[in-house]
Parts: C-alpha cells; sequence; structure tokens
C-alpha cells in the first residue's frame, strides 16, 4: 500500500516535471543553436553560448536590468513600509478588518495591470493635481508604486502568514511595558520576527518585478520587461536566452526563500 | 502606617454594556505582595492590565507612588510584568532579552552587560546568556522573563498568571523563588491567579474576587479561617457547609439534624426559627474526642481515601455528608466504612456565612 502510494507520487512528481522542464529545455536548446563558432554538437546540431554572451554584452541588458533591480528594491522597501505596519495594526487591534484588507490586497490579482496604469496616467498626468508623470523623476516614483501594488497581494500574505506564528498581543505588551514605543516595538520586536516572511514576499516582489511588462511600457520607463518584449519583436535566439535568464532569476529568488526558510526556526516563536 | 505605593481608587471598566470590574479600591503598601484571586472571568487580570496601562478605567483612579497614572500609557509607567506565555522576545537571546528594557531606556553597553550578568545571577542561570528562548524549558523561561521584567528596575512588578503554563513541580519551586527574589528586592508586586494554594503560600495579603468585585482583602490567614462571605469560604479551601436552624440566638445555639450546637462567631441577627448556614474546614474536624474540641455531631462513615500524609473521611450526619481530614498514623488503622462516629470540633471554628 506504502509503496503503490510512492509509485504514484514519483510518478505525479514526474509528469509534472516534464510538463515544466519539456518547454524549458527546448527554449534553451533554441537559444543555443546560433551556428557561429559550436561549442560542442548534439546529433549532429551545432551549439554554443554564443547567444548568452551577446544578451549579456548588450549595453541596453545592463541598462534596463539595472533599472528594473532599483525598481524591485525601492518597491520591496515601500511594500515594506506599507504593509509591516499595516498587517501588525490588523492583527493586533482591529482584527475585524482583516476580510477588509484581504479583499483590498487582492484586488491587484483581479485588476488587469493595463487598467491600473491608465487610471494613474488619467490621475497623474501632467495637468493633474498631482503631476507625477510631468517629470522622469515622479515617473519612476509611479512606477514603484504601481509595482508595490501588483505585488501587493504576495507581500501583504507573506508577512500576515508570517505574524501568524508570532503572539503579536503579548510580545507587543511586553515590549510597551519595558518602555518601547511603537516604532521600537515594530523595528525591534515585530519585523526581526517576521523577516523571513518578509524576505519571501520580497523575492517574490522582485521576480514580479523583473518581468514587469505593461506598467513600464505604458509608462515609457526603461525596464527590463519592455526591453525583453523589444528584443522578442526583433531577434530569433535572443528572447529564448532572455526567457532562461528570467527563469533561472526567479528560480534562484524560489530557491532564496527556501534557503532563508532554513532558518526560521531561530526566530520563530516555539509553544513550549 | 506608610503610604499606599499602589492606590487603586473607585475603578470601573466596562466592555460595552458589560461590567466586568465593579467600583474596586485597594491600598498597597510598599514591598508588599498582593495576589488577585478568583476563578476565570471574576475581572482579577483586567485590574492587573488596567494598573498595566493596558486597559484604560472606564471610572477611578490608579496611582502609583502618589502619581496619577490613569492616563499614562504602559511604556510610561516604569513597571515591570510578566506574562503567563512568558512573552520573551524569540529573535533576542536571553541576555539581549534581560537587556532589552535597559536598552530602550538608553544605558550604556557596560550598564547593560553588568545588569544583566546581575539578573542572570539571580535568576541562577548565569550560563544561558547566549541561549534563545526556545532552547530553554517553561521553567527557564519564566526566570528569564522574571529578570528581564526586573533588569530596569521597576517601580512596581505585576505577575500574570506566571505559573500556570508550568508542571507541578517547577510551580511550586518557581512560586518560592519568585517570592524569595521579591523579598530580597523588596519590589511591591501584584500577583494574579486562580490557584488558590498559590496565593496562599506567598502573599503578604490576597484580594478574592468574583464577579468584578473584591470579595475581601486579607491575609492569607484570615482568608482561610475567617473568610467573610459565602463564596470566600467555598473557593478558598474545602469547606462543609451545614444548614442548620437558629434555637437560640442569643446563646448562638443552632440545631444541625439531630445534634444542637454552638456557635461562637455572630449569627447577624438571625432569630429563632431562622436558617443558617455554618461552615466548617475539614482540618477542624477529628474523629471522636480531641483536646479542645467542645461541639460534637454524630453520623456514619460512608467513604474513606487514603491520600498519603493525610486520610479524608466522609461522615454522613443524615441529610449532609461532611468531609473531615485526620493525620495519617501507620500505627493506627484507618477507619472503617460503615462504622458509627462522633464528629468533634470547636465551637470557635464554626463559621456562620453570610
Amino acid at each position: 500500500m506504502r509503496k503503490g502510494g510512492a509509485w504514484w507520487a514519483w510518478l505525479t512528481f514526474a509528469i509534472g516535471a516534464t510538463y515544466f522542464l519539456v518547454p524549458l529545455i527546448a527554449t534553451l536548446e533554441f537559444s543555443m543553436r546560433q551556428r557561429n563558432n559550436p561549442v560542442f554538437s548534439l546529433f549532429g546540431q551545432g551549439y554554443s553560448f554564443g547567444v548568452f554572451n551577446n544578451v549579456f554584452g548588450d549595453p541596453r541588458f545592463q541598462q534596463t536590468f539595472t533599472y528594473s533591480v532599483l525598481a524591485a528594491i525601492f518597491t520591496i522597501l515601500l511594500g515594506v513600509l506599507i504593509v509591516v505596519p499595516t498587517a501588525y495594526w490588523v492583527r493586533l487591534r482591529m482584527p475585524y478588518l482583516r476580510p477588509v484588507i484581504e479583499f483590498v490586497t487582492l484586488l491587484p490579482l483581479v485588476i488587469p495591470a493595463i487598467v491600473i496604469v491608465f487610471g494613474y496616467i488619467r490621475m497623474y498626468g501632467s495637468n493633474s493635481m498631482l503631476p507625477f508623470l510631468g517629470t522622469t523623476g515622479g515617473t519612476n516614483v509611479l512606477l514603484v508604486i504601481g509595482y508595490a501594488v501588483l505585488s501587493l497581494p504576495y507581500m501583504y500574505r507573506a508577512v500576515d502568514t508570517g505574524l501568524r506564528t508570532v503572539d503579536v498581543p503579548t510580545l507587543t505588551e511586553a515590549a510597551q511595558i519595558l518602555g518601547a514605543g511603537w516604532t521600537t516595538i515594530i523595528a525591534r520586536v515585530i519585523l526581526p520576527n517576521v523577516l523571513i516572511a518578509v524576505l519571501s514576499g520580497a523575492f517574490l516582489t522582485f521576480a514580479i518585478v523583473i518581468g514587469e511588462f505593461t506598467m513600464a511600457s505604458l509608462l515609457n520607463r526603461p525596464a527590463f520587461g519592455p526591453y525583453m518584449q523589444n528584443l522578442g519583436a526583433n531577434r530569433a535566439y535572443e528572447p529564448a536566452a532572455l526567457a532562461i535568464i528570467a527563469f533561472a532569476l526567479t528560480w534562484g529568488c524560489m530557491a532564496m526563500i527556501q534557503f532563508l526558510s532554513r532558518y526560521a526556526p531561530r526566530s520563530a516563536n516555539r509553544p513550549n | 502606617m506608610a503610604a499606599p505605593f499602589l492606590s487603586i481608587q473607585h475603578v470601573k471598566k466596562s466592555f460595552g454594556d458589560n461590567t466586568v470590574v465593579q467600583d474596586f479600591n485597594l491600598d498597597v503598601e510598599p514591598g508588599e505582595f498582593v495576589s488577585f484571586l478568583g476563578p476565570s472571568g471574576c475581572g482579577k487580570t483586567t485590574v492587573l492590565r488596567m494598573v498595566a496601562g493596558f486597559e484604560e478605567p472606564t471610572a477611578g483612579k490608579i496611582f502609583i507612588a502618589g502619581k496619577d497614572v490613569t492616563n499614562l500609557k504602559p511604556n510610561q509607567r516604569n513597571i515591570g510584568m510578566v506574562f503567563q506565555a512568558y512573552a520573551l522576545f524569540p529573535n533576542l537571546t536571553v541576555a539581549q532579552n534581560i537587556a532589552f528594557g535597559l536598552k530602550v531606556a538608553g544605558a550604556s553597553k557596560a550598564d547593560q552587560d553588568k545588569r544583566v550578568a546581575e539578573m542572570l545571577n539571580i535568576i541562577k542561570l548565569p550560563q544561558l546568556g547566549d541561549r534563545y528562548p526556545y532552547q530553554l524549558s517553561g521553567g527557564q523561561q519564566q526566570r528569564v522573563a522574571l529578570a528581564r521584567a526586573l533588569a530596569p528596575s521597576p517601580k512596581l512588578l505585576l505577575l500574570d498568571e506566571p505559573l500556570s503554563a508550568l508542571d507541578a513541580k517547577v510551580r511550586v519551586s518557581l512560586r518560592d523563588e519568585i517570592r524569595s527574589i521579591q523579598k530580597r528586592l523588596g519590589i511591591t508586586t501584584i500577583f494574579v491567579t486562580h490557584d488558590q494554594e498559590e496565593a496562599l503560600s506567598i502573599s503578604d495579603r490576597i484580594v478574592v474576587m468574583y464577579g468584578g468585585v473584591a470579595e475581601q482583602v486579607a491575609t492569607p490567614f484570615e482568608i482561610y479561617n475567617r473568610p467573610s462571605t459565602k463564596f470566600v469560604a467555598n473557593f478558598v479551601g474545602t469547606l462543609n457547609v451545614l444548614e442548620g436552624t437558629v434555637v437560640d440566638p442569643a446563646l448562638g445555639k443552632v440545631r444541625v439534624n439531630n445534634d444542637e450546637i454552638a456557635v461562637k462567631h455572630s449569627l447577624n441577627g438571625a432569630k429563632r426559627g431562622d436558617a443558617v448556614s455554618l461552615a466548617l474546614r475539614p482540618e477542624a474536624m477529628a474523629l471522636g474526642d480531641y483536646s479542645g474540641h467542645d461541639t460534637e455531631l454524630h453520623g456514619k462513615i460512608t467513604d474513606v481515601h487514603f491520600l498519603g500524609s493525610v486520610i479524608r473521611v466522609r461522615v454522613n450526619l443524615g441529610a449532609e455528608t461532611i468531609a473531615l481530614d485526620t493525620f495519617n498514623n501507620s500505627r493506627t488503622p484507618p477507619p472503617t466504612i460503615g462504622d458509627s462516629t462522633k464528629v468533634t470540633f470547636a465551637s470557635n471554628d464554626v463559621l456562620v456565612l453570610h
């Protein structure tokens, strides 16, 4: 019975892995088909890593990738600043508001990014009361705000799940009675205890921002997503290589979450 | 008499229509150890939380060292508190936990280290400064919580059922340790518990609470031996309640079943023929004659429980069955079920319940 169960589990895993891996392997295989200076050959087909050299050596790749990484960092900071105090306060003082907050944080999954960005363009145009789009800096800020909205469902859930493992009211009271104010409580007690959860949210946010196309494109910012799209429209092999790079980045983020979660028990509140 | 260190004056607390504490008054002397004892929902923790500043009184005032703290935030009251759930910061080591209050107060690193070492010695865990809370047992965690609460030298120490989550043996040893540390430091302490043995064993005074009201405020000896209300008598210790009829109010004579007994305590204005509830502790009675016992009742032994050092015997008096304790004596066989017996006690030990 037990052996049969394990067999089915492995079969399911193999089907799933095939479903995910075959297209990836096919994409990788295609990206390496560029015929200049093949490094090795397989079944009569020559392969090289030249396309990856082309991509990494392209100054636009470096610029757009740097831009998106910076945007991701600011998005994460903004997300943490908004989500951690909100999730903490809802858990501590307004648990009745949780369904409302959960609904609000889910909205970005329901409302397409294109709707949000068109809303931004109408609301924050150069003739509006808050003319974010009037300057490059303002547009960058608006893009980061937009990214923070897109990543809200992931960041909020990650932080809220982290807070669930901590006795928030008692730890808050313990810190308060020892003289701590709200800033100290959040910075020294709450945040360190949900740090792993925050990092999970941060890596998910990073993965979203790196590949985001719609907002960056419509706000006309030099981000990695529009660059990938542009390259895909004009080249044959490079888009495949970029797809592999993007997957590697996302999976790298997931691996970091897994790796960091191994350290969670050190800071988690364990019931005796 | 010294001025009260903690003064709770006419404090009331309501949550919506539900009043959980009603006109609560208490003065606590400097260095005194006062326990709030009562069943769940009696309001004891609410009073403690109002003293800590976690709840705002609906009415009334709270003074600490003569200063009105009613509207002060918890972090402005200079109070130490130990929670039932330990509440150690899981991301900090034992030493960092103890130093937390000092760090918040802006103490120098050298002062923090010195005080942490002092506190670790007081709680007898000098070697565990580098451990994390999850690496400690429940008893050790609670001792660290006590050290953390005491490290900033608070004016007042609040203990919110700190022993409830511990096993029986650790509970007793930690209870004695808490009392010994409290006495050594001379810190005024409020201890909340629902465990009467805990309250009786370590308190200078006990506040027995029921339904948001302080039923009696007295020393453990008085609470146990002279309970002022029926609730206190029933809640603290085991009690036999005997329903009787007043025969002669002037002489305190009351008929209980077929026996007539004289009661030394006031019958509270009861008249001849009135029903009256009398109470006796199991250890105040003996089987057969006993020195100083001037009153007797007659009945039949219905049950005998061997409890080690004590044997609990149940005697049926007719309408009621009472329980009494006799010391175990290895040379004397225990009483036999079914035997007719005489139960004696001192009339002075009979309590009249209000």
